[in-house]
C-alpha cells in the first residue's frame, strides 16, 4: 500500500486529476470574461462612454447593445455555473472512488493480518480508522492537484504581469513569498505532530469505549463506573488541550499571513507613493501594480489554505495506512488462489515451533505426523494443545520449523485448500449476527457460485454496480449470488442440503433446542403455505384429541370464538386475535378511539373504569410498600414503581370526588389497567361471569364493526385459519396452557411434541427453527448451542481434517458423550485431531500426543502409552 | 379460589400468624397457585428446589427413598408448608412428596419466602419453630427404629 497520500492519488486517478486539471484550466477564460463582463456594461452600455460602432457585424444602438451585453452575460453565468456543476461532479465522484477504494484495501489488509496481530489491536481502533478517520481524505482528494495547478497558474500570470508593468515593484509585490514560504512549513510543523497526537488520543478513546461495552459486566459488579469516567474524563482532557493548542496555532499561522500580505501594499504605498511624488514612476503604473496585487491575494490564501489542507490530510492518510503496515501480513495470494490439494497421508509437524515475539514459546520442538486419515487426540499439561491444533487446521502459522503436506509447504498453501480441506472449531467460537441457518452455511460459503436468476432489470443494475467495483478497484464478487456449496456438503441442492443440515445438527446435540425456537418462531402462511397448511393439520388432530380426552382441557384452555378464555388477558379475550403492529398493543388499547367506541356500544366503559379502579387498589396497597426497582414490580405489578404516585394522587382524589371528576387521561390512565388481567392467573376476584359475557359481546361487536383500515392491525383466532402473528406453537394449540397446574409448561411440551412426530412435522419445525437470528455473536444463544452450532457449521462441510479444541466444553456431561461418540462415527476413517479436555477420552482414538510444557513428552498408540510410567497413564489416574 | 380466599387460608398458617394482611396478600399474589390430582409428585427427593409449597386443600404424603425402597415418612394437610429446608439451605430436596388426594397449593418461589424471613423476623422465628419440631420429631422416629434394630 502506498505510504503517502500523494502516492495513493497519483497511482489510481492520475488520469482523472489530468482531466479535472484541463477543466479547470478550461473554466478560466469564461470566469475572467464574467468579471469583466460588468465593467463593460457599466461602463460601455450604460454610461455610453465607448459604444461600438458595430458588434460582430451588425451596428447597434446604445439599447441593443445593453441587451446584448446583458444576454452574454447571462450566458456566462450559465456557462460557469455548468463548469462548476461538472467540475465538482467529477471531484465528488472522483473522491468517494477513492475513498471506496481506500476503504477496501485497508479492509483486505486486516483479512490479511497474522491472527496474533489481533491480540494488540481492537476493533475499537481499526473500525474508526477504516470509517471516520479517512472519511475527510475524499475531500481533499479532487481538489489534491487541480487546486494547485489552477491557483499557482493565476498567481504565476498575476505575477508576470506585475513583472512586465515595472520589475522593481513586481520584485516588491512578491518579496515577501520566500520569507512566507520558508516561515509557514515550520509553523505548520508544530501544528501537524499536534494532529498526529489528536489521532493517537481520539483512537485510545475510541477502544476505551470499545473496552467499557465489552466488559460492561464488570463495570457494574465491582463498581468502578467512577474510575472509567474519570479515565475518559482525562482522555477526552488530552484532546481538548491538543485541539485548543491546535486552534491557537492555525489562527496565529493565519494572523502571521495575513500580517505580511498586508505588509506588501505597505511597502507599495509607502514607497510607490514616494516614487510617484518624485516623479520616478507614473501614477497610473503604481494604481495598475496595486490592482494587480489585490488580484495576486485571492490565489495565495487560496495555495496556502490548500497546504494546510495538504498537510491535514497527508497526517490523516500515513497515520491510518502505517498501522496497517503489518510486517509479517499474510501473503495475499493465500487469500486469492483457487488451488485444489486432496488431504491424504499425514501433516508432518518438523521441530515446529510458535510463540509470540518478546514473550516466551508456547510450543518448541514439536516434530510428529498427524495422520489425515485418523483419529489424534492431543492431551496433556501446560501450554501449546490448542495452538497446536490451530496449527494443524492453519488458523496459525509456525514461527518456527515447517509442516508439510505431502511435498508442500502447509503454510503456503492457499485458503481455498486450506480452508475447505480443514475445519477448526475452538471453545468459544464465533456466530454472526444471522440466522442460525445462515451460520451453519458460511462454511460453504466460499465462491459465488451460481447466479441468482434475476429480472433483466436487476441484472442492468448489477452490471452497472459491478463496473462500479472496478472503478474503485474493489472486489466484483456478486454478494446476491448463490454462495453455496452444495457439493462441499455432498448434497445436490438446496432440498438436499436441508436434509444434510438436520442430520449434522441432530449429530451435535441441537435439535430439541432447533425444535423449541421453531416451535416459538412465526411463519408467513403465503410465503410457507406448506408449513401453515401442516401447523393446521397438528391443530386439528389437537383438537380431536382434546375431545377424546378430557383431561387435556386441565392443561389448555382452547380458544372459543362464544367462550371467555379465563387463562389469556382480557385484552386477548376482546381482540380475539394478536395484535400486529402497535395499533392494538395491549397498552394502547385504553386510549384507541376504535376500543373505546366498542366499549361504549356494549356499555363497558364504566365497567372497566371501576375495575381498572379496583386494580390500582390493589396494586397500590400491594406494591407500595417495597423499594424502588424491587424485581417484584417487573414480574407482577401493573403499575411500574416510577407510577405509583400518580396512580396514588388518581386514587385519592376519586375516594373524594368520584369517579366522574376524573380528567380524561385519568381515565385512560385506569382503562389501561384491566386490559392485563388474566382472571385465572391474578385471582383478584374482578372477572365475574357478568362482566366476561358484556365482554364477549364486545369482542362479537369489535370483530363485526371492524372498519376496513383497521383490518391489518390484527390477527384474529380463527379455528379454520392459520394465525400469522402467531406463534407456530400457539398455533397448534390454539388456546393457551391452564394456569395453576403443575407442570403444565413439560406436560403441554411433550403432548405437542407427540403430536408434532405422529405427524412427522418435526422436520419442518426445526427447519423454521433454523431461521431463528443468532443475535449479535450469537448472544441469543446459550454458550453450549453456540459450541453445537459451531460443530455443525464446521461438520457440514465435510472437512478432509476436522480439528476441534475443548469444543464441547460447554456441553453437560450426557449430551457431551452422546456428541462425541456422534462425531467420531461420522468421522470415521477421515482426519480428526482433538484437544480433549480428560487424558480418559483418549481411549476412542487411534493416536495420542500427550504435551507437556509446548513440548510433545509423549506420542503413540493408546494401548502403547497407557503403562505405568508415562505421562498418560498419570494423568488418567489422576481423573 | 381468590386471593381474598387464600389470604384467610394463609392467616390461619402459624408460620404468617402475626404478619400484615397486606404482606399475606402480596405473597399470594406473586406466588403461583398449583392444583396437583392425587399421586401427582410436587417434587422429588434430590432435585435441586426452587419453591416452598403451602398447602392449601388436600393432603400430601411426604417420602423418602430407603434401602428397602420407597418408605413413607408423614402425612401433611392443610395449613402446612413443605419443602422449605430445600430452599433455605440450597441442598437438593430431602425426600419427594406426593399427592394423596386432589391437591392446591401455593408455590412460594425461594427468593420472595427468603426476602420474607428477612422482613419479618417473626416469620423467621416461627420457621425455627416448626424445624425444630421436625428435627425432635425425626430423632423420637430415630430412636425407635434404632431399639427396634437393637432387639
Amino acid at each position: 500500500m502506498e505510504s503517502s497520500i500523494f502516492r495513493f492519488i497519483l497511482r489510481h486517478s492520475v488520469r482523472q486529476q489530468i482531466v479535472l486539471t484541463l477543466m479547470t484550466l478550461a473554466s478560466f477564460p469564461f470566469l475572467y470574461a464574467s468579471l469583466d463582463l460588468p465593467k463593460r456594461i457599466v461602463n460601455e452600455a450604460i454610461a455610453g462612454k465607448k459604444l461600438p460602432e458595430s458588434f460582430l457585424g451588425f451596428h447597434l444602438d446604445q439599447v441593443t447593445y445593453l441587451f446584448v451585453l446583458c444576454g452574454l452575460f447571462l450566458t456566462l453565468v450559465l456557462v460557469n455555473g455548468a463548469f462548476k456543476y461538472v467540475i465538482n461532479t467529477y471531484k465528488g465522484r472522483l473522491g468517494e472512488r477513492m475513498l471506496r477504494r481506500l476503504r477496501y484495501e485497508l479492509y483486505v489488509r486486516v483479512l490479511r493480518f497474522p491472527l496474533p496481530r489481533f491480540r494488540k489491536m481492537s476493533s475499537g481502533e481499526i473500525i474508526p480508522m477504516i470509517t471516520a478517520e479517512v472519511e475527510p481524505l475524499g475531500g481533499f482528494i479532487g481538489d489534491a492537484i487541480a487546486i494547485p495547478v489552477f491557483q499557482g497558474g493565476t498567481l504565476l500570470v498575476y505575477i508576470a504581469f506585475i513583472f512586465v508593468q515595472d520589475p522593481v515593484l513586481g520584485a516588491a509585490a512578491v518579496s515577501l513569498y520566500p520569507f512566507q514560504g520558508w516561515l509557514i512549513p515550520r509553523l505548520q510543523r508544530k501544528v501537524n505532530q499536534l494532529g498526529k497526537q489528536r489521532v493517537r488520543a481520539m483512537r485510545q478513546i475510541a477502544d476505551r469505549i470499545g473496552e467499557t461495552v465489552s466488559g460492561i459486566q464488570e463495570v457494574h459488579t465491582h463498581n468502578t463506573a467512577s474510575w472509567h469516567l474519570a479515565d475518559l474524563s482525562h482522555r477526552l482532557g488530552d484532546v481538548y488541550r491538543i485541539r485548543f493548542e491546535i486552534y491557537q496555532r492555525k489562527f496565529f499561522v493565519k494572523f502571521l499571513n495575513n500580517f505580511i500580505n498586508q505588509l506588501t501594499p505597505f511597502f507599495f504605498y509607502a514607497i510607490g507613493g514616494y516614487l510617484v511624488i518624485h516623479g520616478q514612476l507614473s501614477f497610473g503604473a503604481l494604481v495598475a501594480v496595486l490592482a494587480a496585487y489585490k488580484d495576486l491575494a485571492a490565489p495565495w490564501k487560496e495555495l496556502l489554505d490548500w497546504y494546510q489542507q495538504k498537510e491535514d490530510n497527508r497526517i490523516k492518510y500515513e497515520q491510518v495506512v502505517e498501522q496497517f503496515h503489518v510486517p509479517d501480513l499474510l501473503a495475499e495470494r493465500l487469500l486469492r488462489e483457487e488451488e485444489d490439494v486432496p488431504f491424504t497421508g499425514a501433516l508432518s509437524f518438523r521441530n515446529v515451533g510458535f510463540g509470540e515475539d518478546g514473550g516466551s514459546p508456547i510450543l518448541e520442538g514439536v516434530t510428529c505426523d498427524i495422520p489425515l486419515d485418523g483419529h489424534t487426540a492431543l492431551i496433556g499439561v501446560g501450554s501449546g494443545r490448542d495452538e497446536l491444533a490451530q496449527l494443524a487446521a492453519r488458523v496459525l502459522l509456525p514461527s518456527s520449523g515447517q509442516i508439510r503436506l505431502g511435498e508442500r509447504d502447509y503454510a503456503e498453501l492457499p485458503e481455498s485448500v486450506t480452508g475447505r480441506r480443514a475445519a477448526y472449531v475452538g471453545a468459544s467460537p464465533y456466530l454472526f449476527s444471522a440466522s442460525l441457518y445462515e451460520n451453519l452455511v458460511y462454511g460453504l460459503r466460499h465462491r459465488p457460485l451460481r447466479e441468482n436468476g434475476e429480472s433483466e432489470e436487476a441484472e442492468q443494475h448489477r452490471k452497472s454496480r459491478m463496473t462500479e467495483s472496478v472503478l474503485s478497484g474493489n472486489a466484483t464478487d456478486d454478494v446476491h449470488a448463490d454462495w453455496i456449496d452444495y457439493a462441499a456438503a455432498g448434497c445436490d441442492g438446496p432440498e438436499d442440503l436441508k436434509a444434510r443440515i438436520l442430520r449434522v445438527v441432530t449429530m451435535v446435540s441441537l435439535q430439541d433446542d432447533v425444535y423449541g425456537m421453531g416451535l416459538n418462531r412465526t411463519v408467513d402462511p403465503e410465503r410457507r403455505p406448506d408449513v401453515a397448511a401442516r401447523v393446521m393439520e397438528a391443530r386439528d388432530a389437537m383438537r380431536a384429541m382434546m375431545l377424546n380426552n378430557p383431561e387435556l382441557g386441565r392443561l389448555v384452555e382452547r380458544f372459543d370464538p362464544d367462550r371467555y378464555t379465563v387463562n389469556a388477558t382480557l385484552a386477548e379475550n376482546l381482540l380475539f386475535g394478536t395484535p400486529v403492529g402497535p395499533i392494538f398493543q395491549t397498552d394502547a388499547l385504553a386510549s384507541n378511539p376504535y376500543m373505546l367506541h366498542v366499549l361504549d356500544k356494549v356499555g363497558l366503559s364504566d365497567t372497566l373504569l371501576e375495575t381498572g379502579h379496583k386494580v390500582a387498589e390493589t396494586m397500590v396497597e400491594l406494591f407500595a410498600g417495597l423499594p424502588p426497582g424491587h424485581e417484584f414490580f417487573e414480574r407482577f405489578s401493573f403499575i411500574g414503581f416510577a407510577e405509583l404516585p400518580e396512580y396514588q394522587a388518581i386514587l385519592a382524589r376519586t375516594a373524594k370526588e368520584g369517579l366522574g371528576a376524573l380528567r380524561p387521561e385519568e381515565r385512560t390512565r385506569l382503562m389501561t389497567l384491566p386490559f392485563k388481567l388474566i382472571g385465572a392467573r391474578h385471582r383478584l376476584g374482578l372477572m365475574t361471569p357478568d362482566l366476561e359475557k358484556k365482554l364477549l359481546e364486545a369482542r362479537h361487536v369489535f370483530a363485526r364493526d371492524l372498519p376496513a383500515d383497521l383490518k391489518h392491525a390484527v390477527a384474529f383466532f380463527d379455528p379454520e385459519a392459520y394465525n400469522a402473528a402467531a406463534s407456530i406453537q400457539d398455533n397448534i394449540l390454539f388456546g393457551r396452557m391452564v394456569y395453576g397446574q403443575a407442570q403444565v409448561q413439560s406436560k403441554v411440551g411433550r403432548i405437542v411434541a407427540d403430536l408434532v412426530d405422529q405427524l412427522h412435522l418435526r422436520d419442518t419445525i426445526v427447519e423454521v427453527g433454523l431461521d431463528h437470528p443468532v443475535g449479535v455473536a450469537g448472544s441469543r444463544l446459550s454458550a453450549a448451542q453456540r459450541q453445537k452450532a459451531a460443530l455443525a457449521r464446521a461438520l457440514l462441510k465435510r472437512p478432509d481434517l476436522l480439528v476441534l479444541s475443548e469444543a464441547t466444553s460447554g456441553l453437560d456431561t450426557s449430551s457431551q458423550s452422546k456428541v462425541h461418540s456422534a462425531i467420531l462415527g461420522e468421522r470415521k476413517g477421515c482426519g480428526l485431531v482433538w484437544v480433549l479436555q480428560r487424558a480418559g477420552l483418549a481411549r476412542a482414538f487411534e493416536r495420542v500426543i500427550v504435551m507437556k510444557d509446548g513440548r510433545i513428552a509423549e506420542h503413540g498408540r493408546f494401548d502403547e502409552l497407557n503403562r505405568p510410567g508415562t505421562l498418560l497413564h498419570e494423568l488418567i489416574a489422576a481423573e | 379460589m381468590s386471593i381474598a380466599e387464600e389470604v384467610n387460608c394463609l392467616r390461619r398458617i402459624p408460620l404468617f400468624a402475626n404478619i400484615d394482611t397486606s404482606k399475606l396478600k402480596l405473597l399470594a399474589f406473586t406466588s403461583e397457585r398449583l392444583s396437583f390430582r392425587s399421586g401427582d409428585v410436587l417434587f422429588e427427593q434430590d432435585e435441586m428446589g426452587t419453591c416452598a409449597y403451602i398447602l392449601l386443600r388436600g393432603e400430601a404424603e411426604v417420602i423418602i427413598a430407603g434401602p428397602g425402597g420407597p418408605l413413607a415418612v408423614a402425612t401433611l394437610g392443610s395449613n402446612e408448608i413443605v419443602g422449605e429446608i430445600a430452599i433455605l439451605c440450597d441442598v437438593p430436596r430431602t425426600a419427594t412428596v406426593r399427592a394423596s388426594t386432589d391437591l392446591e397449593a401455593l408455590c412460594v418461589p425461594k427468593d420472595h419466602f427468603l426476602q420474607m424471613i428477612a422482613d419479618f423476623p417473626q416469620m423467621g422465628l416461627e420457621i425455627m419453630r416448626s424445624l425444630a419440631h421436625r428435627l425432635e420429631q425425626t430423632t423420637v422416629r430415630l430412636r425407635e427404629v434404632l431399639a427396634a434394630q437393637a432387639t
